[in-house]
């Protein structure tokens, strides 16, 4: 089976220059693979690097050496190494993000915000708000919020909009931050029957979690980033 | 009469020459408005400075000069003129359009119609057409120079939104030859057929904007206008009450303070002679009106 | 319709090769170089005097650069140098194929003339001789930009800042641009009307595929409307990368810097 992610040998270090230049060694030697229909979670202390592969993998985060692999339709990519029109088809077409904070513009309507991504893709409005609001009902948004800007939510409900946002394209990889950070048991739950069905369709996962519960849920291999640490 | 004192039509030789170099320049560029160094007149601005000078130019001693001002031969302005190149060329004046070799004009086009070799000097104020939308002069020179005209229609675009039809009355802009947007000086825009295809030529003058234009003989000339609010020339609905006239440009005259009024041929020389041919309106006896009403009310 | 799309896309719509420009000794704008594909949004930041509103100046044809290149593809496909094109080529693509977003409404308005001719005036200018369809695309316009349609018969001086910005929005889109040049289009206003006009120009982009070149000293719009940014410094571009790349891994010191000068929101 061919890796849908093959990371060789990457590596980021940071260079503050407006703290005289030091340099900030942030991961090295990163390789692991994750295949169709498999979940990693990247394990580690807090400052080992997690987030940081996470934004590498997306390419948020440039790479100072190595490889990163994506399996893009028809081909594999080097993420490292490709042009910023590339990286951002791969965006639309074969990489979803959820992070950890709903980044949104002030004022247009959570539906939307769910919606956007499929719209993006060419779906009409009306079956991309369709989709949207079965994942808001699945994570308890109730519907009267649908019509309000994100802004004016609660942390937990933010983050539930931002997981919708995350789950509703049918993308191959998905990177996860912190899915279930701000959220009750059963919103918790709702996330991980979530990443049990994208597992059945065969999307790549790669994702951070610090509840051991949940990690157990969905992990079908950990990789601990310990190895990783760039030596500072 | 020391005709002397003056040259021949008031300006010098070398100045008449300039000003006939400006004019065969428009003629060969219908509608385009040319720079030319315009004279200090013995009258104020406005009261035809220009087209003065346009007529002091072309003006031959075997002319016969008529002069109006909004169709009138009869008014201050008229008068003045007329009685300036009388002084200071000795040329032949009338107020027959018929008779006339060259007419100056101010705000109108005879009722009759122009024949070849007759000369129509027109008086403007304002030559630029888009001067009221876009106040650059580089600007609008580099308009008419890439045919950008797309502002002209902003301005009767203007008058549909605002009147819900085109509300120009005067000054409504044409395009000449298929080329240059111009501004017919304010004449009404009842006059505008009568420039296209003319056999008479016509020259504008703008004495204090500096700009000679001009329509040469059977030359195209075409109201702006959309396809859904057409060009329509406008006049009063009513017939001439001293001369019958139906289809003449009227002037409304105010008769009293009490909201009566009357329609008259604004063309005094037209009406005068429709008169003169025998055609009557309601009130052409004018002086005998209480007979006149007698005879109706018997 | 997708291959047509990624054809279509496949080749840039606007190339800027070695553009430099020098006003006598001083160095404006040096050897920038870079393509603008059909639906992608530039963004330029950089400080003032930075080169950054000379080079937006020389992209839309405004101003000869001294040195370099800017080429164009056309409606027809066909690719041409900006400076091959006559004055007359230059306006027409000015109002047809291109808008400009000035920062100051009132210089890309007509201030004293209504709404709906300000929309309608590119129409006309390309011929439309139809009162009442010019009239309705003005109207559909409007409310694309949120304007209420009755306010159609007013001018553009009786409205607000943020209703003007708007509005030469509209004006600019009509004709169905692919490229807009934008400088600063939401300087000058208050945080609130900012955020609205933010989010109107970024679902207008998106719905019409815009291509987009967009001068801004305010990171806060790179991040919401780019895709990618050049950071400028001194007429040079010192870093270039897709926009969250170099707002969240900035290389340069002086792009930290800039980074580091937002205040957190």
């Amino acid at each position: 089976m061919t890796a849908m992610i093959d990371i060789t040998d990457a590596g980021k270090t940071f260079t503050m220059h407006l703290q005289g230049g030091i340099e900030l060694p942030v991961v090295r030697g990163v390789t692991f693979r994750v295949n169709p229909g498999e979940c990693v979670v990247l394990s580690g202390p807090s400052g080992a690097g997690k987030s940081s592969i996470l934004k590498m993998i997306f390419g948020n985060y440039r790479c100072d050496s190595g490889r990163i692999g994506i399996r893009h339709p028809g081909q594999v990519v080097d993420l490292a190494t490709a042009e910023p029109r590339q990286v951002l088809n791969i965006r639309r077409s074969t990489i979803g993000y959820v992070s950890q904070f709903l980044r949104a513009v002030p004022r247009v309507a959570s539906i939307d915000v769910v919606a956007e991504p499929l719209i993006v893709n060419g779906m009409s409005r009306t079956d991309a708000q369709a989709r949207a609001g079965e994942l808001l009902h699945r994570l308890n948004i109730p519907e009267r919020l649908w019509q309000l800007p994100p802004a004016t939510f609660s942390g937990g409900e933010q983050q539930r909009v931002n997981i919708a946002r995350g789950f509703i394209s049918d993308l191959p990889i998905l990177l996860l931050d912190e899915p279930t950070a701000s959220l009750d048991a059963v919103n918790r739950a709702v996330v991980v029957e979530l990443v049990a069905e994208k597992k059945r369709q065969g999307v790549a996962m790669v994702a951070i979690v610090h509840d051991d519960e949940i990690r157990h849920l969905i992990a079908d291999r950990i990789v601990d980033v310990t190895s990783f640490a760039a030596a500072a | 009469m020391n005709a002397p004192a003056y040259n021949f039509a008031y300006l010098d030789e070398q100045t008449k020459r300039m000003i006939r170099r400006a004019i065969l320049k428009a003629i060969a560029i219908p509608g385009y408005q040319v720079p030319f160094a315009s004279r200090e007149m013995p009258m104020p601005y406005g009261w035809g400075t220009g087209g003065v000078q346009v007529t002091a130019a072309i003006l031959g001693p075997a002319d016969v000069l008529k002069v109006i001002d909004q169709g009138s031969d009869d008014t201050t302005n008229a008068i003045s003129i007329r009685k300036f190149f009388a002084k200071t060329a000795g040329v032949a004046t009338t107020t027959a359009t018929d008779e006339a070799t060259v007419i100056q004009t101010r705000h109108r086009i005879p009722e009759t119609a122009l024949r070849a070799h007759q000369v129509l000097v027109y008086q403007v104020p304002i030559p630029e057409p888009l001067r009221f939308l876009e106040p650059r002069e580089t600007e609008t020179r580099r308009m008419h120079a890439l045919a950008e005209y797309g502002l002209m229609h902003v301005k009767l675009y203007e008058d549909i939104a605002r009147f819900g039809h085109i509300a120009t009355a005067y000054a409504y802009p044409v395009k000449v030859n298929a080329r240059y947007v111009m501004d017919p000086s304010p004449t009404p825009k009842f006059d505008n057929p009568k420039m296209d295809n003319c056999p008479a030529l016509q020259l504008f003058g703008a004495g204090r904007e500096k700009r000679i234009y001009a329509i040469p003989p059977y030359t195209q000339v075409v109201s702006l206008d959309f396809e859904d609010h057409p060009f329509e020339p406008y006049r009063f609905n009513a017939p001439c009450a001293l001369c019958g006239a139906e289809n003449s440009y009227l002037d409304e005259i105010v008769t009293d303070d009490k909201g009566g009024r009357m329609f008259v041929c604004s063309d005094t020389d037209y009406c005068e002679g429709r008169q003169a041919a025998g055609h009557h309106g309601s009130l052409s006896a004018a002086p005998y009106k209480e007979k006149a009403q007698e005879a109706a009310n018997g | 319709m997708a291959d047509q799309n990624l054809l279509e896309n496949d080749e840039p719509l606007l190339v800027a090769r070695s553009l430099s420009k020098s006003f006598g000794r001083i160095n404006a704008c040096r050897d920038v170089s870079f393509s603008l594909y059909p639906g992608e949004v530039l963004a330029i930041v950089g400080e003032s005097g930075s080169g950054k509103s000379t080079l937006l100046q020389m992209l839309s044809g405004q101003l000869a650069p001294s040195a370099g290149q800017v080429s164009y593809r056309m409606r027809d496909g066909v690719t041409r140098d900006l400076a091959s094109l006559g004055e007359a080529e230059r306006r027409f693509l000015f109002r047809t194929d291109w808008g400009f977003v000035h920062q100051d409404p009132a210089q890309g308005l007509r201030m004293a003339v209504s709404a709906g001719a300000n929309v309608g005036e590119r129409l006309m200018a390309v011929g439309w001789n139809h009162y009442g369809r010019i009239r309705d695309t003005a109207s559909d316009w409007l409310t694309r930009v949120e304007i209420d349609t009755a306010r159609i018969d007013d001018a553009p001086r009786t409205y607000s800042g943020g209703m003007r910005q708007r509005l030469q929005i509209a004006r600019n889109l009509v004709t169905e641009p692919r490229l807009v040049f934008m400088d600063e289009p939401t300087g000058g206003l208050d945080v609130s009307v900012q955020a609205r006009l933010l989010d109107l120009l970024r679902s207008l982009v998106a719905e019409l595929n815009l291509a987009v070149v967009i001068v801004t000293h305010d990171l806060a719009v790179a991040r919401l409307l780019s895709h990618r940014v050049m950071v400028m410094k001194g007429g040079r571009v010192i870093e270039t990368g897709l926009t969250d790349q170099v707002l969240d891994d900035p290389r340069e010191p002086y792009t930290q810097l800039l980074v580091s000068s937002i205040l957190p929101p």
